[in-house]
């Protein structure tokens, strides 16, 4: 089947399930294991990246198709990917901080967190590899967005639950049993797979 | 065109565009013009460019709080109390602060935002870190190997330090070694004597630093000094004290006897123990035999292990004379300095007697 006559629709849920970018690559590791401590901490982060990978997905399409193809400037993709993802997050950032402080709070204050984040940049990496149109890009950049949320918001609800009645052993307590959890967790996801196909 | 231009040009171009964009952003949006840090309760008030996070606006001014991550808010390390003006608790803070710390205004330097006067408090230890261009006041041989060395600061700058503590000695490129080097010794001076201060450096054998003091430093010359560091200090509490040391390890305690007398402390006992192989391995046992005169608070006692002339001394390793004066140990607090076979031993013998661990401070020469 051709890439680019699926269906976007397609592509926005395969990027949640199948393709899940933190349980099926593992990318965006560091912030997932340090605030998933707290649910409603995840929330917000989860929420900002669904808002950056939404917005910078598109974006480094137009940037990469219409700027460094033309050009034939494709190996400079990494570095300009980089710069648009920074300085998009750097003015929204900017910009909420300024216009409501209740915004602010609940997903402004993430932004500077996933500037430098690998699931962001890996979500505009697979969308030139995989060559996706400019709406499946959008599509896929909102999936991977709330894939990742998905997960973190997972994580953190049983981390908070653990801490309450489990006891961990001292070796495993922390991201050692975070990241057994979050095994398991991919596991289950694979359950998924023939849901839907993208790659 | 040559596809090294273009590519320069594309992204000039690129980053040209997006660095104006950000530059219109942050005029319109983050200008917040000069705000002011007050830093433990006006001990220090720094004058600052709102907008930007608190860790990166005092390491703009030279106060460096610890971080890990870099300000990403992963390690949770660069902790601080914001008395006043840090705006609410922030959801990226609240995975890294205990109940505790929450109820003491505790935050993460790199989470806030200086966007109005604020007022914080940080470890003493910090501000009072310094790098110093001294002068060599005074060189004193105390034995064929250990020189005490009095390094007077810069006119008008004072050096706050807790007795125990150390600070970094620089030596200069000389002979063969060509590039600047650094090592720590205690400092023997007292903190109320603070224009200047003394280190007690015993030699070692093609030692980088000390070989530079043994046979290039003179009196008149210029010595750079980073301190003080360490958490080897005399703790406030209201044991009776035993102090330890063999060889340059003096240096701690004496710091540590002398700022008792300073502040007037006389209702703690304490007694130094000074091990030395044989007389003329001790050193300044005039002055603490006068301190020990005038303070009837304190006692000295110098032991020597292989010494069979005649002298006034204790006969005898460290350990065995210490363990010779006490019983029981166990309201009692040490303080030991020196080699770590020393340390050690020592330990051993004040556990056995009773002490508490806890109450066994130590800085281990290596």
């Amino acid at each position: 089947m051709d890439i680019q006559s699926i269906h976007p629709l397609v592509i926005f849920f395969a990027a949640i399930t199948t393709n899940n970018i933190l349980l099926t690559n593992f990318l965006g590791m560091c912030s997932f294991l340090a605030v998933s401590k707290d649910l409603k901490s995840s929330l917000g982060l989860g929420v900002a990246v669904i808002f950056v990978s939404t917005f910078t997905a598109p974006l480094n399409w137009l940037a990469y198709h219409k700027l460094l193809v033309p050009f034939g400037l494709e190996y400079l993709q990494y570095i300009v990917f980089i710069i648009v993802i920074a300085a998009f997050t750097q003015i929204i950032e900017m910009i909420i901080e300024r216009v409501s402080t209740l915004l602010y709070l609940t997903l402004g204050i993430f932004l500077p967190l996933i500037t430098v984040n690998c699931a962001i940049f890996g979500c505009v990496l697979f969308l030139v590899i995989r060559q996706y149109t400019f709406m499946q890009s959008i599509a896929y950049g909102l999936g991977a967005g709330t894939g990742w949320a998905l997960a973190i918001a997972a994580l953190a609800g049983i981390r908070t639950r653990m801490e309450k009645k489990s006891k961990v052993i001292a070796e495993l307590e922390g991201p050692g049993i975070a990241l057994i959890i979050t095994g398991i967790m991919a596991m289950a996801f694979i359950g998924f797979s023939g849901i839907v196909k993208i790659n | 065109m040559s596809p090294i231009i273009t590519a320069i040009v594309v992204i000039s171009a690129l980053t040209g565009g997006l660095t104006i964009l950000l530059l219109i952003a942050e005029y319109f949006f983050a200008n917040y013009g000069e705000v002011t840090v007050d830093v433990n309760a006006g001990e220090k008030t720094l004058k600052v460019k709102g907008g930007a996070n608190l860790l990166a606006t005092l390491a703009s001014q030279k106060l460096f709080l610890p971080s890990g991550c870099g300000g990403r808010g992963s390690c949770g390390t660069c902790k601080c109390r914001v008395v006043d003006g840090g705006g609410p608790l922030l959801p990226t803070e609240t995975p890294y602060l205990s109940d505790e710390e929450r109820k003491t205004s505790v935050r993460l330097a790199c989470q806030i935002k200086v966007k109005n006067d604020i007022k914080i408090q940080v470890p003493e230890e910090l501000l009072s870190i310094k790098e110093f261009e001294t002068v060599i006041e005074k060189i004193t041989d105390f034995t064929h190997d250990i020189k005490g060395i009095r390094f007077k600061l810069p006119e008008g700058e004072t050096i706050k330090f807790r007795a125990g503590q150390f600070a970094n000695l620089f030596s200069k490129p000389y002979d063969e070694v060509r590039e600047e080097t650094s090592r720590a010794y205690s400092i023997s001076s007292a903190p109320k004597d603070n224009k200047a201060i003394e280190l007690i450096i015993r030699y070692v054998p093609n030692g980088m630093v000390t070989t530079y003091v043994f046979k290039h430093l003179k009196e008149g010359d210029k010595v750079k000094l980073i301190g003080p560091f360490g958490d080897f200090f005399l703790r406030d509490t209201d044991r009776e004290i035993v102090c330890i040391a063999g060889g340059s390890g003096l240096a701690p305690i004496r710091s540590i006897i002398l700022d008792l007398i300073d502040r007037g402390i006389s209702n703690r006992k304490a007694t130094f123990f000074f091990g030395a192989v044989t007389k003329k391995d001790l050193y300044y046992v005039e002055e603490f035999k006068e301190i020990e005169k005038n303070h009837p608070w304190f006692r000295f006692v110098p032991a020597l292990s292989r010494d069979d002339s005649d002298h006034p001394y204790a006969k005898g390793l460290i350990t065995d004379v210490v363990a010779s004066n006490y019983s029981d140990l166990k309201n009692m607090e040490a303080y030991l300095c020196g080699s770590p076979g020393m340390i050690d031993a020592c330990e051993k013998v004040l556990t056995s007697k009773g002490m508490p661990k806890a109450q066994i401070f130590y800085d281990k020469f290596s």
